[in-house]
């Protein structure tokens, strides 16, 4: 990895990629052999409870009633390096960080400092240093570096393809037959924008009354029906037999959706708990499903912004900057905690984890990791300022 | 840009396109004035429709071919031609998609979108539906020649264009009424035929067209009224030798089908006049207050409330019976009056309506029919498809049940995909809504966990669901 002071002071000023040295790689031959899979978690995941710094001093008076423990306790995280626990919920990616399959980046962000969503998730994705008018991806950028072929390809699993995917390089989606009910977060935030409208907010009451019954239950809390959690899954299985069709893609991206946290968020348990649940199964489900492919596969998580270092008074986290990121995969030689940790003690604005790594040195890792490209290539022709 | 801009891209018409407000924002109500009485903007150009005329020949074509095929099937001797069935089947059914297509096609793209729903609120007023084989065809060719050139008429002329097409005449069973007493009635062919009055028409005529179900009018009104209409059909094969020569497929009056004498309605006297009667008694409807008073009152209730001002009613009523029924000088005293420019949203978008400027909004240059019509029948409304000749209801009660809302919100979730490729969340809602998008609405999209749910809670927002 590159050196910390230079990577955090870079990452604090806004400089951009070039300037950030990195390891030179050896110059190899690329290949679409490798796979390359980005599962972009939108809704900002709270990096603080996905990756427990239970090391910290700071983080228990932050994170009160929701904060975890270090390994063993029943509230206690599974051990990664000295002070870091991964969430109990995740423990497959826990197998895989135990057969040096998996590392982490902790106080990772692009470099959007603001707290919109959807312009973070833009430049997560665009992969640049500023959000501008461009409409392409870096997976996109990456596939063009890749020779001809059939393999020199992406899929989006969704009914659209996002803007990491979107570029000058051959790209398609797979969507299932059924198109997904719209999800008990988006019903919810209807109920909340419906209030002063009689007729529309009663209406809404009791749609989501009725749904819940014809489900099961527990709508809005997220288990079933309408949450999104049961989806993760599936969709990670149909990447897997996309990628690993003969002359299948070389790229795939998924997007699991409803990190948002702002109320309830919990802790071992809870509707966070839940979701990393699902997270850690469509990684099982992709693993599996890919077989032998595995070995060849790198496959990176990251989120767009992190969340709030404090609690609120809601027991949820709003929009922070610093988060956590995950690359993994049977092609990857793991096991290590990546970038800079900036500690507790400082908070980027006194109140977000300071964004000491900037996350495109992970993308750029796991591109050059997946399909042997030049990594002085891929960050001066993917990743452009 | 003030809020009249958008009430009358909302409230009047069909939901602003990209850009269009700043367009209608220099002069709103000049913006609608102009599109009344432009013959031109109702008017659907569009490729491969069919008149009413061919339409009943595609279907008389398939008809024959399938008694054809039931007859070979009966006794298999010579090869009948399955191919051909399938193709005229074909036929007639392309020529509803394609009338949908056309219909939907211009009502996303048309700059005149309040004469759009004019032709509509008509459309539905005179409601020609699908509701069997036979009828199939006829609703799309139907709303081209008997609703779009007159609605900026007068409303007498359009009563008569409407309810005498080849299309209503079949949608309401006149094409089949006989006199009882006519010359075709009294043959012998007649009598096998067990030839006979049907009410249907002049019932439909009296309680939804004209004078309303309190209208005043007897049982003994529709039926006397149904006996001046007999004489009026369609030339078809079974009428060849009384239709002399007219065009398979076109409205005429056979005086051998009409029963003979005068006819007494509302107390009125109408001697026989043959052709003429019906046409008479339909002037003498038009002309009845309470006609002006309930056109009046459902033009309000479409456009401005579901329980309308009465002032509003009132002003229209007055402009309505004034102008002996001008629909363009209906259409501008609605306009010009002061309720229909109040701020509160006070009417829920039909499905149709939410559909149509959701696409506009999207800046929707096509439409691809297939899915498209699948999601208006989701949402509860296919084009010409209304369940009764009363039309599709205008309140909001019969739209906005849980269930509905639940769909409607699905199916934004599925249009957000699409418009979140070319725009950005408060983007798309400040195109669409402009200065009518809330603080709140505002901040609840930009809060959004993704582009497409903000997105959905733009679409879904009451501002842009109400108008």
């Amino acid at each position: 990895m590159t050196n910390r002071r230079t990577l955090l002071t870079a990452s604090l000023s806004g400089l951009s990629l070039a300037m950030l040295g990195g390891t030179a790689s050896f110059a190899q031959a690329a290949t679409t052999s490798g796979k390359f899979v980005f599962i972009i978690l939108r809704g900002a995941m709270d990096g603080l409870t996905a990756v427990v710094p239970y090391g910290d001093p700071n983080y228990r008076s932050f994170r009160g009633a929701i904060a975890l423990d270090g390994p063993g306790g029943p509230n206690g995280t599974l051990p990664l390096v000295d002070g870091f626990g991964l969430h109990p919920a995740l423990k497959e990616m826990h197998g895989l960080w135990q057969k040096g399959q998996m590392s982490f980046m902790h106080a990772a962000a692009s470099p959007y400092r603001e707290r919109s969503h959807f312009d973070a998730q833009d430049l997560l994705e665009a992969g640049t240093a500023q959000l501008t008018s461009a409409r392409s991806g870096w997976l996109n950028r990456a596939l063009a570096l890749l020779p001809n072929g059939p393999s020199q390809e992406g899929v989006a699993i969704g009914r659209t393809i996002p803007l990491v995917l979107r570029g000058p390089a051959k790209a398609t989606s797979w969507a299932p037959p059924l198109a997904p009910k719209s999800d008990g977060d988006t019903l919810a935030r209807l109920s909340d924008l419906y209030a002063g409208d009689a007729m529309l907010s009663n209406a809404l009451a009791m749609a989501i009354e009725t749904d819940e019954i014809a489900d099961g239950g527990t709508m809005l809390s997220g288990n079933a029906g309408r949450g999104r959690q049961g989806t993760f899954a599936p969709l990670a299985s149909a990447a897997a037999r996309i990628l690993a069709a003969p002359g299948g893609p070389a790229g795939a991206v998924l997007s699991f959706e409803g990190w948002d946290t702002h109320a309830n968020q919990g802790g071992a348990q809870g509707q966070l708990a839940n979701r990393l649940e699902a997270l850690d199964t469509a990684v099982k489900a992709l693993q599996e499903g890919l077989g032998p492919v595995w070995a060849n596969t790198t496959v990176v998580i990251a989120t767009e912004f992190g969340r709030t270092v404090r609690i609120n008074g809601t027991g949820g986290t709003d929009h922070g900057t610093g988060g956590v990121s995950f690359l993994l995969g049977g092609a990857v030689k793991g096991g290590k905690m990546l970038g800079d940790w900036p500690g507790l003690s400082r908070l980027y604005e006194d109140r977000d984890l300071v964004p000491a790594n900037d996350v495109r040195q992970l993308f750029a890792q796991g591109l050059t990791n997946a399909w042997g490209l030049d990594r002085q290539a891929v960050l001066s022709r993917v990743f452009t300022t | 840009m003030s809020l009249n801009a958008v009430i009358a891209a909302n409230r009047f018409g069909l939901g602003a396109r990209p850009g269009e407000l700043a367009q209608i924002a220099r002069d709103p109500k000049a913006w609608l004035l102009s599109q009344v009485g432009q013959s031109q903007s109702t008017n659907i150009r569009s490729d491969g429709l069919l008149s009413s005329a061919q339409a009943f020949e595609a279907l008389q074509s398939y008809q024959e071919a399938r008694a054809a095929q039931r007859r070979t099937e009966a006794s298999p001797s010579p090869a009948v031609n399955v191919d051909e069935r399938v193709r005229l089947a074909d036929l007639v059914g392309q020529t509803t998609g394609r009338e949908i297509e056309a219909r939907i096609q211009h009502a996303v793209t048309t700059q005149a979108p309040f004469a759009e729903r004019w032709v509509q609120f008509w459309s539905n007023h005179f409601t020609m539906a699908v509701r069997n084989l036979q009828t199939t065809p006829f609703p799309g060719s139907f709303e081209r020649e008997a609703i779009r050139p007159h609605v900026w008429g007068r409303f007498e002329d359009l009563l008569v264009k409407a309810d005498t097409h080849v299309g209503m005449l079949i949608y309401l069973d006149q094409a089949q009424s006989i006199g009882p007493n006519s010359q075709a009635a009294q043959t012998q062919q007649g009598r096998r035929r067990a030839a006979g009055l049907n009410e249907n028409l002049a019932r439909e005529i009296l309680e939804l067209h004209t004078l309303g179900a309190d209208g005043g009018y007897s049982q003994a009104d529709v039926t006397e009224f149904a006996r001046a209409l007999t004489g009026w059909t369609v030339a078809g094969p079974r009428l060849r030798r009384l239709a002399q020569g007219s065009r398979v497929g076109t409205t005429i009056f056979v005086s051998e089908l009409h029963e003979p004498g005068s006819r007494t309605i509302l107390g009125k006297n109408f001697p026989a006049a043959g052709e003429r009667q019906a046409l008479d008694i339909l002037a003498h409807l038009a002309r009845q207050p309470s006609v002006a008073k309930r056109i009046a009152f459902k033009v309000a209730q479409h456009f401005v409330a579901d329980d309308p001002p009465p002032a509003l009613v009132a002003r229209l009523e007055t402009s309505f019976r004034q102008s002996s029924g001008d629909l363009s000088q209906l259409a501008k005293t609605l306009i010009q009056s002061p309720e229909a420019w109040a701020p509160e949203t006070r009417k829920f978008k039909t499905p149709n309506d939410f559909l149509i400027s959701t696409m506009r909004a999207s800046g929707a240059k096509t439409t691809s029919t297939q899915a498209l019509r699948a999601t208006f029948e989701q949402l509860g409304q296919t084009p010409w498809r209304a369940p009764s000749p009363k039309g599709w209801a205008d309140v909001a009660s019969e739209w906005a049940a849980p269930d509905a809302i639940l769909k409607r919100i699905d199916w934004a979730n599925l249009a957000a995909d699409v418009i979140g490729e070319t725009f950005q969340p408060i983007a798309f809602a400040e195109s669409a809504l402009g200065p009518a998008l809330t603080d709140k609405t505002r901040t609840s999209i930009s809060r959004a966990q993704t582009a497409r749910q903000g997105i959905v809670l733009a679409l879904m927002s009451p501002e842009f669901q109400r108008r």
